[in-house]
C-alpha cells in the first residue's frame, strides 16, 4: 500500500525508473517532453507561447513600442515639422538627459527600490565636473577648503561603505577619483573631469545604498532626505542663482551638441545593427543546433529587419545637412545617441549575462528566496544604488551640455520624475523584478516626444504638454499593475 | 531495508532559554526510504529541521552522516554534505524562468564569468527528466506561469540537481488540489525510488501512510515513536500524535518501537 505509486497523472507510459541520483546522463526517453524546448520552434508555436506570456503578465518592449510609433504617427500627421531632419535631431538631444537617468533608474526599480534623488545628485555631480573645470583643476579653490575637506571625506566614507560590501569597482572608482580630485592629477583634463563627476556619482550612490541595505531606511525616505540634501549642496557649491558655464569646453559641449561625422555614423550604424544581428542569428542557430530552446529564426531575422530598416532610416535622416546656412553644416547624428546605444548595450549585458544581473533580477522577484540561495543581498542593492547614481551623474554631464551650464536648480524640478516615468512607460515595473536597460531607452524618446511634438502645435496651449504626459505615465502604469494581476491570477 | 542510515541524529537537545524543544530525540533518515515526521503544532518538527541544516545550532547530541560525525554550523554546510530541505514557501522567484531558479546562488559560469546558460538549461531539463516530470512545456517557462503543483516540482528538482543525498520536505501538498497532491506524492517517492533519503514532513495522514516507509512521530519535542508505515494504522498514527502513545507503541515503552526497526 505504500510503495506502489506510479499513478503520475502527467507521466506517459513509457515513464520508466528515473536514472538515479547522477543527473548528467542525457536521458532519451524524456527529449520529447519538453517540446518546446527541443528543435526549432515555429512561428505559431512562438506566437502562441508569447500570447500566453502576455496573458501571464509579461508584456515586453512591445506596448512602450507601439506607443512610441503610434505618438510619432500622431505627431507627423500633426505637423509636417515633425518629421524634419532638424526636429529628430533635437528629440535626441531631449531624450539623452532622461535616458541616461531611466537607464540607472532601472536599477534600482528591479530591486522594487526607488531613488528620488537621482535628479539633483546628478546636478551635483555635474557640479563637480564644472567648478573643477572652470576653476583650472583646482576645485578647493571654487569650494573653499573647509567644503572641499568635507567633499574628500565624504568620498571616503562612500569608499568605505562600497568597500563593506566588498564592492571593488566602486571602491576602485571612487578612490581614484578621489586621490586625483584631493591632488589635482590632471584635473584640467576634460575626461579627468568627467570622470570626477562619474565617480562622485558612484559616490552618491554607495552612501545612499548603504543606507537603504545596511542600516535599513526605506529607500523612499533615505532618497526624499537626499533629494532635498543634494539641492542644498548644489546651492552651496554653486551660490544661489548663479551658474557654471561649459560650452567653452570643447568635449563636454560636443555630447549633446556636437555630431558624429556622417561617414562614423554609418560605421557605428554597422557596428550596433550588425552586432546585434550577428549575434542573434548565430545564439540561435547555436541553440537549435544544441537542442535548446530558441526563437524562431523567422522572427530573429524579421527582428534583425526591421531594426535595420528604421536605423538606416533614422542615420540618413540625421546625416542629412540641417544648417539654414549652408556654409557652416550640420549633420551626422549627435554623440548622445551612440553613448545612449553603447550604455544601453552594456547595462543589458550585465543584466542578462553576468551573475549580478541574475541576483539583481531574483531580489526583485523574492528577496528572501535570494538570501536563502545565499546572496549578499546588502551587497547587490548597494551595487544598484550606486549604478543608478553613476548614471545619473552621466545624466548630469549631458544636461550640462545641452543647456551650456550648470544652473544652481540643475536635476531639480521635473528631471527625475521623468526619468521614473520613461522607465515606467518603457516597461519597467514599479513592483520590482521585471525591467530591462532598453526600456529607459524607448521611454525616454516617449518622454521627450510629447513636448517636442506639441511645442510643434502652436494652437495647443502649454498645460497639453503636462495633461498628456500624465495620461501617457498612467496609461503604462496601468499596463504594469494590470498585468501583474494576470500574472497573480494566472499563477494560481 | 536495513541498510546503515544515510543521516542519524542521537540525543538531540534544544533549547529556546527556558524552553526545552527537543528532548533527546533520535532520528534517522535511511537511503532509499521516505521517513515522514509527524507531530501537533509545536512538537518540534521544525526545530529539528532547523537542527540538521544548521539554523540552530543544538546544545548537546550528535548528528552522523554516511556514519561520519559532523558538525553544520549554517545551511551551506548541509548542502555541501548533500543535504536539502525544500521549504513550505517554495524560495522561487515568480520572475525567473524554471533553469534560472533551480541555479540560483550557484549558476554555471564559463571562463570569464559569463553564465553558461547551455549547461544550466541542458542539466536543469535532464534532472526534470530523470525525476519523469512530464508537465512542464518548457523549462524557460517563468516560474509565474507555473501551477502550485508545478512549482512544487520545481522547488524539489531544485533540491536535488547538486546530487544531493537527503531532502527534507517541509509540507510539500499543503496548498495543493488534490490531483496535483497525487502528482507531487508520485515525485516524493520516486526521489526514494532513486536512492536518496527523503523526509517528508506532513499533516496529512492520507499522505504520510500513502508515500512512507517509515513514521517518526514527535511529541512535547519527544520522539515518541519511529515506526514502518506498514506496521501501523491512521488511528494508531492519529493517537501517537495527540497523546504520544498508542497502545504498546509510544512513549512509556519506548525502547519497544526501536527495536522494531
Amino acid at each position: 500500500m505504500t510503495t506502489d505509486q506510479n499513478s503520475d497523472p502527467g507521466a506517459s507510459a513509457t515513464a520508466g525508473l528515473p536514472t538515479s541520483s547522477s543527473v548528467t546522463g542525457e536521458p532519451d526517453l524524456a527529449e520529447a517532453d519538453f517540446a518546446r524546448d527541443t528543435g526549432a520552434t515555429s512561428l505559431g508555436d512562438y506566437v502562441r507561447d508569447w500570447w500566453a506570456r502576455v496573458r501571464g503578465g509579461e508584456v515586453g518592449a512591445l506596448p512602450a513600442i507601439l506607443g512610441l510609433a503610434v505618438l510619432g504617427l500622431i505627431f507627423s500627421f500633426a505637423s509636417d515639422r515633425f518629421l524634419s531632419v532638424n526636429n529628430l535631431a533635437n528629440l535626441v538631444q531631449q531624450a539623452g538627459i532622461t535616458v541616461f537617468i531611466a537607464m540607472g533608474l532601472v536599477f534600482v526599480l528591479l530591486l522594487g527600490e526607488i531613488d528620488l534623488s537621482a535628479g539633483t545628485a546628478s546636478g551635483v555631480c555635474a557640479a563637480v565636473m564644472g567648478l573643477t573645470l572652470v576653476n583650472n583643476g583646482d576645485l578647493e579653490k571654487a569650494l573653499g577648503r573647509p567644503t572641499f575637506i568635507v567633499v574628500l571625506l565624504f568620498l571616503a566614507a562612500a569608499a568605505v561603505a562600497a568597500g563593506f560590501s566588498r564592492l571593488w569597482y566602486a571602491v576602485g572608482i571612487i578612490v581614484i577619483g578621489g586621490v586625483m580630485m584631493a591632488f589635482k592629477i590632471g584635473t584640467t583634463n576634460q575626461i579627468v573631469a568627467i570622470f570626477l563627476a562619474v565617480a562622485c556619482g558612484v559616490a552618491i550612490g554607495s552612501v545612499t545604498g548603504f543606507l537603504v541595505a545596511r542600516i535599513g531606511i526605506p529607500s523612499f525616505v533615505v532618497t526624499l532626505a537626499l533629494f532635498l540634501g543634494w539641492q542644498g549642496v548644489l546651492l552651496q557649491f554653486i551660490g544661489n542663482g548663479a551658474a557654471i558655464p561649459t560650452s567653452q569646453f570643447n568635449i563636454i559641449n560636443a555630447i549633446s551638441n556636437g555630431n558624429v561625422p556622417p561617414l562614423w555614423g554609418w560605421v557605428l550604424y554597422i557596428v550596433f545593427v550588425g552586432g546585434y544581428i550577428a549575434f542573434t542569428v548565430t545564439r540561435t542557430l547555436r541553440r537549435q543546433a544544441q537542442r535548446l530552446s530558441a526563437e524562431p529564426l523567422t522572427l530573429v531575422l524579421v527582428r534583425g529587419a526591421v531594426l535595420a530598416v528604421v536605423g538606416a532610416i533614422a542615420v540618413a535622416l540625421l546625416n542629412q545637412n540641417r544648417s539654414p546656412n549652408p556654409n557652416f553644416p550640420i549633420e551626422g547624428m549627435p554623440y548622445v545617441l551612440p553613448l545612449m546605444i553603447a550604455l544601453m548595450v552594456f547595462w543589458t549585458f550585465v543584466l542578462s549575462r553576468v551573475r549580478f544581473g541574475r541576483y539583481v533580477y531574483a531580489v526583485g522577484g523574492n528577496a528572501e528566496a535570494t538570501r536563502r540561495a545565499g546572496v549578499d543581498l546588502s551587497r547587490i542593492r548597494l551595487a544598484c544604488f550606486a549604478i543608478c547614481s553613476c548614471m545619473a551623474a552621466v545624466g548630469g554631464i549631458a544636461q550640462a551640455s545641452r543647456l551650456g551650464s550648470i544652473p544652481s536648480d540643475a536635476g531639480g524640478g521635473n528631471t527625475l520624475l521623468y526619468a521614473v516615468a520613461a522607465a515606467v512607460i518603457g516597461g519597467t515595473s514599479l513592483f520590482g523584478g521585471r525591467g530591462h536597460a532598453r526600456d529607459a531607452v524607448i521611454g525616454g524618446f516617449v518622454i521627450a516626444m510629447i513636448p517636442n511634438g506639441l511645442g510643434l502645435l502652436p494652437s495647443l496651449p502649454a498645460s497639453a504638454n503636462f495633461i498628456i504626459t500624465a495620461l501617457v505615465l498612467l496609461l503604462a502604469a496601468s499596463v504594469d499593475a494590470l498585468s501583474r494581476r494576470r500574472a497573480a491570477a494566472a499563477g494560481r | 531495508m536495513s541498510e546503515s542510515p544515510l543521516l542519524e541524529m542521537t540525543g538531540i537537545n534544544k533549547s529556546f532559554g527556558p524552553v526545552h524543544v527537543l528532548h533527546d530525540v533520535d532520528f534517522s533518515v535511511h537511503p532509499g526510504e521516505v521517513t515522514a515526521l509527524v507531530g501537533d503544532n509545536g512538537a518540534g518538527k521544525t526545530t529539528l529541521v532547523k537542527c540538521v541544516v544548521g539554523i540552530y545550532p543544538i546544545d548537546s547530541g550528535e548528528i552522523r552522516f554516511d556514519g561520519k560525525p559532523v558538525t553544520v554550523h549554517r545551511p551551506r554546510d548541509a548542502a555541501a554534505l548533500g543535504i536539502e530541505v525544500v521549504y513550505q514557501d517554495l524560495a522561487l522567484c515568480d520572475n525567473l524562468d524554471i533553469v534560472q531558479n533551480m541555479f540560483l546562488g550557484r549558476e554555471l559560469q564559463q571562463r570569464g564569468g559569463l553564465l553558461d546558460e547551455s549547461e544550466m538549461e541542458r542539466r536543469a531539463r535532464s534532472t526534470l527528466a530523470s525525476l519523469s516530470v512530464r508537465t512542464v512545456k518548457s523549462v524557460r517557462q517563468v516560474v509565474s506561469s507555473l501551477s502550485g503543483g508545478q512549482r512544487q516540482t520545481v522547488a524539489i528538482a531544485k533540491s536535488v540537481l547538486w546530487n544531493s543525498k537527503v531532502v527534507l520536505l517541509d509540507e510539500p501538498t499543503a496548498a495543493l488540489g488534490v490531483a496535483q497532491t497525487e502528482q507531487v506524492l508520485a515525485l516524493v517517492r520516486r526521489l526514494a525510488d532513486a536512492g536518496l533519503g527523503v523526509v517528508l514532513i506532513s499533516h496529512n495522514m492520507n499522505d504520510v501512510l500513502k508515500v512512507s516507509d517509515r513514521i517518526a512521530t514527535l511529541y512535547l519535542g519527544r520522539l515518541a515513536a519511529e515506526v514502518m508505515a506498514k506496521d501501523v494504522t491512521q488511528a494508531q498514527v492519529v493517537e501517537l500524535i495527540t497523546s504520544g502513545r498508542s497502545g504498546d507503541i509510544g512513549l512509556k515503552p519506548a525502547e519497544a518501537a526501536a527495536t522494531t526497526i
